[in-house]
């Protein structure tokens, strides 16, 4: 433990004050689960209307993440450089795997007669998945999207890996560097915050989405996706993914 | 000449709605069976002037799954305007399927169906299912809009602006008896019989021509299915509209249809009449095995009990003096109908023991039972009272409920059977002058009581 420097002194070697590193952090963390969004949505609707072709979709982003981000770092860097385009990449998708099952179940999970209605009523395909299909899918939607965001938080910090860019997770291959252990809590627990502050922020957006939830089974209605999902409380992955 | 003035026709006291409201039921015509019916004829003359006989005319339709399933085959049905037509059958016999095949949720395999003459592939399909209301069981709502939202759909759709569509979906929520207050909220705020009305609501609310209801009430309990289907009768006796109804239900088909198909399994008809010629004369076995026991009492639904020849003898006021009471209490009449200074039934009074001077005690007496609604209920209805009676007799009251007579079971037996000879006579007239077999052929109607 060299040096009287604090928790939030910040080695001059990463380039960014702590507040600078959070933003990066965040950049890195949102951007890939809303690229992840983007390709879900017209991914799960192809999945939703060819049924045929959810099963070999869900075998490639299963098969692509369990690609380790190392693999994607060795072969994007010619392209991408040592950039944070090359993290978030690989974060993109690994979003895939849990936002695209999220909204393919979201969207079936929607009963038959309101499909039938909404037929019936002379709605036109794209208006029924837009005005029926995904307002209902957004408590599966976002049940995917706290998962795939506390997972991507947390996963950021492979960045290290090429260099500079695992924005947080710097400080921890700072602090065996230096010898600062501080900097690895400092790291550990900002993390943390971070992803449980933008977890909230997550719900909070849900609930102001869906006030037509009866009270007290929103819980019982996430509880019913993570089963469909497989076993992906947001404790638990990101720490597998850690291990990467 | 249709049978209109016979005096217990087929008078339908089987279809019964709460109270009438609107005016058309004045003088008597106070079912809304009947109001509909003097509807359907107009609307066949009207069509048989200009050539079209119904609003949606089944043409041997076919329709057969990728699987091969042959779901409906080679069905004919003429759905006639502005009545209530009830597909019935046992499940898988393709009820549903025959009625997407008219909104073209299902498009049929062999075939054509007519709509207004035209056949409904002629025009786009949205368009189509927009000129018909469809509600299913469950109601299927959409869970994520308001009520209000959720009954003003089509008519945004249709490019309503958003003011004249929530008015639209206001004025709605009252016809179907939902309460202004419930606007706001959203499905599973809602009863089931709620979400019900609200499904009839939206069903409604572009003003369709067509209405297609694909058991709707099946999935809420007995007594809220029977509001719903007397309210749906109000509704139709209001608006009019061309309704096609499955229910796998026979009780349900015989208490809304003007006409009844019973389709078998395989998709064929079994029979197409009105409910009364049903119960009366079932095409096959399957038809009277579907139809189930008690036909011949159930029919009795059809017969009005206006033509029953009542008696005031054994009814006597609660504050008759002794004299009165003797006079009445003769030997015919072991039991006396006690009732209140304005004429309501209080119960019956053993006449031996009236007689024996002491008076009438209101707290002595046998109770009176429901009593029927004279002219307005059926004789089904009144030979029920007569059976559920301590006494035999069956009390007839008024609309207000004042007592008008009273009844035994033998008379009710006599008024059966010549209600029975009265409407075997007019078939036979009818088939004898060769008049045709329309749905408002047998819609003899009550005369003003
Ligand atoms: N999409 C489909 N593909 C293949 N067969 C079908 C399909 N839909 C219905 N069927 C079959 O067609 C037949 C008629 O089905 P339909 O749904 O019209 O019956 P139903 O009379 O409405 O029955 P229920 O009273 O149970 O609702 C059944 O044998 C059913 O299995
Ligand atoms: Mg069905």
């Amino acid at each position: 433990m060299s040096g009287g420097a604090g928790f939030f002194d910040i080695p001059s070697d990463l380039q960014h004050t702590y507040l600078g590193l959070i933003g990066e952090h965040l950049k890195e963390a949102l951007i890939p689960v809303a690229g992840g969004l983007a390709l879900s949505l017209p991914i799960a609707q192809l999945c939703v209307r060819f049924r045929w072709l959810y099963p070999p979709v869900l075998w490639v982003t299963t098969v692509l993440y369990a690609i380790p981000s190392i693999a994607f770092f060795v072969f994007l860097i010619d392209y991408t450089g040592a950039t944070e385009t090359t993290v978030m990449i690989p974060l993109t998708v690994y979003s895939l795997v849990v936002l695209v099952p999220a909204i393919v179940d979201g969207v079936r999970s929607v009963p038959q007669e309101t499909l039938a209605a909404a037929e019936a009523m002379g709605f036109t395909s794209m208006q029924r998945y837009l005005r029926v299909e995904l307002p209902i899918a957004v408590p599966a939607i976002f049940a995917g999207l706290r998962v795939a965001t506390v997972s991507s938080i947390s996963l950021v910090s492979v960045g290290s890996l090429i260099g500079n860019e695992g924005a947080l997770g710097n400080l921890l291959s700072d602090a065996h560097v230096f010898h600062r252990s501080n900097l690895a809590v400092t790291s550990v627990v900002t993390t943390a915050v971070l992803a449980i502050v933008i977890d909230a922020l997550l719900i909070g957006i849900r609930m102001l989405l869906t006030p037509w939830l009866p009270r007290g089974s929103r819980s019982a209605r996430r509880a019913s996706v993570d089963a469909v999902t497989g076993p992906a409380p947001e404790e638990a992955r990101p720490l597998e993914e850690a291990a990467r | 000449m249709r049978e209109r003035s016979h005096r217990t026709g087929p008078g339908n006291p089987a279809r019964r709605g709460p109270r009438p409201v609107t005016g058309r039921n004045i003088g008597g015509l106070n079912s809304p069976r009947n109001g509909l019916r003097a509807r359907a004829a107009q609307a066949d003359s009207r069509h048989v002037r200009k050539g079209i006989r119904a609003l949606i005319r089944i043409e041997s339709v076919t329709k057969r799954y990728p699987d091969g399933t042959v779901a409906v085959d080679r069905l004919s049905l003429e759905i006639p305007d502005g009545s209530v037509t009830v597909l019935v059958g046992p499940s898988g016999c393709g009820k549903t399927t025959t009625l997407r095949m008219i909104n073209r949720m299902v498009e049929l395999s062999e075939g054509r169906i007519l709509l207004d003459g035209a056949d409904i592939t002629r025009q786009p399909v949205n368009t189509l299912r927009r000129s018909m209301g469809y509600v299913i069981q469950n109601a299927g709502l959409f869970q994520h809009r308001t009520i209000v939202d959720n009954i003003a759909t089509v008519p945004r759709m249709l490019g309503w602006d958003r003011g004249r569509a929530r008015t639209r979906a206001m004025d709605l929520m009252e016809r179907v008896g939902l309460d202004a207050g419930l606007a706001k909220r959203y499905p599973y705020q809602l009863s089931g019989g709620q979400q019900q009305r609200v499904g009839v609501a939206r069903a409604l609310a572009a003003d369709p021509p067509v209405l297609l209801m694909d058991e709707p009430f099946s999935a809420v309990d007995p007594i809220v299915r029977k509001t719903l289907q007397a309210e749906l009768l109000r509704i139709q006796e209001e608006l009019g509209k061309t309704i096609v109804f499955v229910t796998h239900d026979i009780d349900e088909a015989i208490r809304l249809g003007d006409m009844v198909a019973v389709m078998r399994t395989g998709g064929k008809l079994a029979q197409f009449a009105p409910p009364d010629e049903l119960l009366s004369a079932p095409a096959d076995e399957f038809v009277e095995d579907f139809l189930g026991a008690g036909r011949g009492v159930r029919r009795l639904s059809f017969f009005t009990s206006a033509g029953l020849e009542l008696t005031t003898d054994p009814v006597v006021a609660v504050d008759a003096s002794a004299a009165q009471i003797a006079e009445r209490a003769t030997d015919d009449v072991p039991y006396l109908l006690v009732t209140d200074a304005d004429g309501r039934p209080l119960g019956w009074a053993r006449a031996k023991d009236a007689v024996g001077g002491e008076g009438l005690d209101a707290a002595q007496l046998l109770s009176h039972g429901r009593p029927f609604e004279f002219g307005r209920d059926s004789l089904r209805d009144a030979l029920d009272c007569a059976v559920l009676s301590p006494t035999g007799w069956a009390v007839a009251v008024d609309g207000d409920g004042r007592v008008v007579g009273v009844a035994s079971q033998e008379t009710i037996a006599g008024a059966i059977r010549d209600a029975h000879a009265e409407r075997k006579g007019s078939a036979d007239r009818k088939a004898a002058a060769g008049a045709p077999g329309g749905p408002g052929a047998t819609g003899a109607r009550r005369t003003a009581r």
